[in-house]
């Protein structure tokens, strides 16, 4: 189980405050546009909450990931019941979906930019363009994992189709759903960042620019830090989600 | 058909001249065969205890009877239909009870009792009340809510049987239910099988390697040899128990007379 975030394990707390003292002590010695002081960080990072318009930015990259991940995930649970349904789909669909994955986010970022004329649909495209082969490829390895033991038993009570997946089918996959969101959640969060770097009039990625422009490093990290924290959370929420769906498993079974 | 299975009338199972080939994995343009023009009849209510060798095809007889694959010659009917064709038609009428448990991880004992009955459409107060009635049956009281990892091999395999009894089924199937259990729990479960397949009036083929096991599980023991097609056929109840082992001992180690001399 992971541990709770007011359970830090005495290492995670040392190596951070490790990393901050030596932040810290690195200030002393350079000027504040390459190591700011961390007090200085802290300020313009909890300036970020207290201010709404900032808010909003912060939310903007927040649903901007969340409308990827889900859109990507529809198409990747959709590509994946092909694939398991038939080995001929799969023939298809592996090397399509193996050479989509393969092409860097900086790649599908200039596509977008030549293909779409907004800003929200080149985002969207970009994120579900980077996310749906990892949705495909890892509900698909849950679905093929599927216990035969267990199909030849639902189907002895011969089940409707829509019981079979009800019953077995998707308890199944719920496992690999969730480790699939937890993944691409973490590179969903790099990549919304470079979309929003290029054309995009708020969000984390915008206002990242705004700071390079400033020569601003402890604006810059701040920001950073909202990102990382949005995701700590949201990682948090679905394990949290996983203990209480995976609550049959043996303790030393469920999420590590 | 040999002369026991002439005289059985309105059969609740029939195999007649049943043949099955597979495609051999490696030579996908060769086969081999499974089960060799086999026939046997059922009589409604019978328990009849299916003993062989491993690999004579025991499974193979037994995923035909469910329906889970159709016969290349011959034809299959479990009361009077076909399994594989009308595979819908059984439902709540056929139960499985298979070698390993299979419970559902992600149900506690009361939910994978209730799985059957639950596909049948049934209310969920209903269910609930049956899948109680057959834990508590089977001894599992106050395990109702425990998830399968909890539960030992023996409790795991009666819960297994709760739900096949669960559905009310006419014909019960089971492939050696028992055989990974320790003796003890085994023999238990052996005699509390039996008990519920005959006062619920249950049909009940049980496949099993074990002659103790037959002799304890079937009214009739049919001896098949590889590929399946039946070796011996002997009747149990009322007979010399003494004498039919020896036959049935003899009929599944043909030319090995000593050895089964031996193991008698």
């Amino acid at each position: 189980m992971t541990t709770p975030w007011y359970k830090l394990r005495k290492e995670t707390v040392l190596a951070l405050g490790g990393l901050t003292l030596a932040w810290q002590f690195a200030s002393y010695f350079f000027p504040p546009y390459l190591f700011p002081p961390v007090p200085a960080i802290a300020q313009k990072f909890l300036a970020i909450f207290l201010d709404p318009e900032s808010l909003a930015n912060a939310g903007a990259t927040a649903a901007r990931i969340f409308a990827g991940l889900a859109v990507a995930f529809l198409l990747g649970v959709l590509l994946a019941f092909l694939m398991g349904r038939s080995e001929r789909n799969y023939r298809y669909a592996y090397p399509l979906l193996n050479f989509i994955q393969g092409i860097p986010a900086l790649s599908w970022v200039v596509i977008a930019i030549i293909w779409f004329k907004g800003t929200e649909p080149r985002i969207l495209f970009i994120m579900v363009a980077t996310t749906v082969a990892a949705f495909s490829f890892q509900i698909l390895d849950a679905y093929r994992s599927m216990s035969k033991d267990l199909f030849e038993m639902t189907l002895s009570f011969r089940p409707s189709k829509r019981d079979l997946f009800r019953t077995l089918i998707l308890p199944t996959i719920v496992p690999g759903m969730l480790t699939a969101w937890k993944v691409n959640l973490g590179n969903a969060a790099r990549v919304v960042v470079v979309a929003e770097l290029v054309g995009a009039t708020g969000g984390i990625g915008y206002q990242l620019l705004q700071q390079q422009q400033l020569f601003d490093m402890a604006g810059a990290l701040a920001w950073t830090l909202v990102l990382v924290v949005f995701v700590l959370i949201v990682q948090q929420v679905i394990t949290k989600l996983e203990d209480w769906l995976l609550a049959y498993r043996p303790r030393a079974e469920r999420s590590t | 058909m040999s002369e026991l299975n002439a005289v059985v009338a309105d059969a609740a199972i029939e195999f007649h001249s049943v043949v099955k080939r597979f495609l051999r994995h490696d030579r996908r343009d060769e086969s081999f065969l499974a089960v060799d023009r086999l026939s046997f009849a059922v009589a409604p209510g019978e328990m009849i205890a299916v003993l062989g060798r491993t690999g004579c095809g025991k499974s193979t007889m037994f995923n035909l009877l469910a329906g889970l694959i159709e016969p290349t010659e011959g034809t299959v009917r479990v009361l009077g239909h076909d399994p594989f064709r009308e595979f819908n038609w059984y439902r709540g009428k056929l139960a499985v009870v298979f070698q390993n448990d299979r419970l559902l991880p992600w149900r506690t004992a009361l939910g994978n009792v209730e799985l059957g009955i639950e596909l049948l459409g049934k209310e969920e107060e209903e269910r609930r009340a049956i899948a109680l009635g057959w834990l508590e049956r089977l001894g599992l009281k106050g395990h109702e809510h425990d998830y399968p990892h909890a539960l030992s091999g023996g409790m795991r395999q009666r819960v297994s049987i709760a739900r096949a009894f669960a559905v009310n089924p006419e014909i019960l199937l089971c492939d050696e239910p028992f055989s990974a259990l320790d003796e003890l729990t085994g023999q238990r479960l052996r005699e509390e099988y039996t008990q519920l397949v005959r006062e619920n009036g249950k049909t009940s083929i049980f496949v099993t390697h074990s002659i103790n096991e037959a002799l304890q599980l079937g009214e009739r023991i049919l001896v098949f040899h590889r590929p399946a097609r039946i070796a011996l056929e002997a009747r149990v109840a009322g007979g010399d128990r003494e004498a039919i082992r020896q036959r049935v001992l003899e009929a599944m180690n043909p030319n090995e007379p000593r050895l089964a001399e031996e193991a008698a």
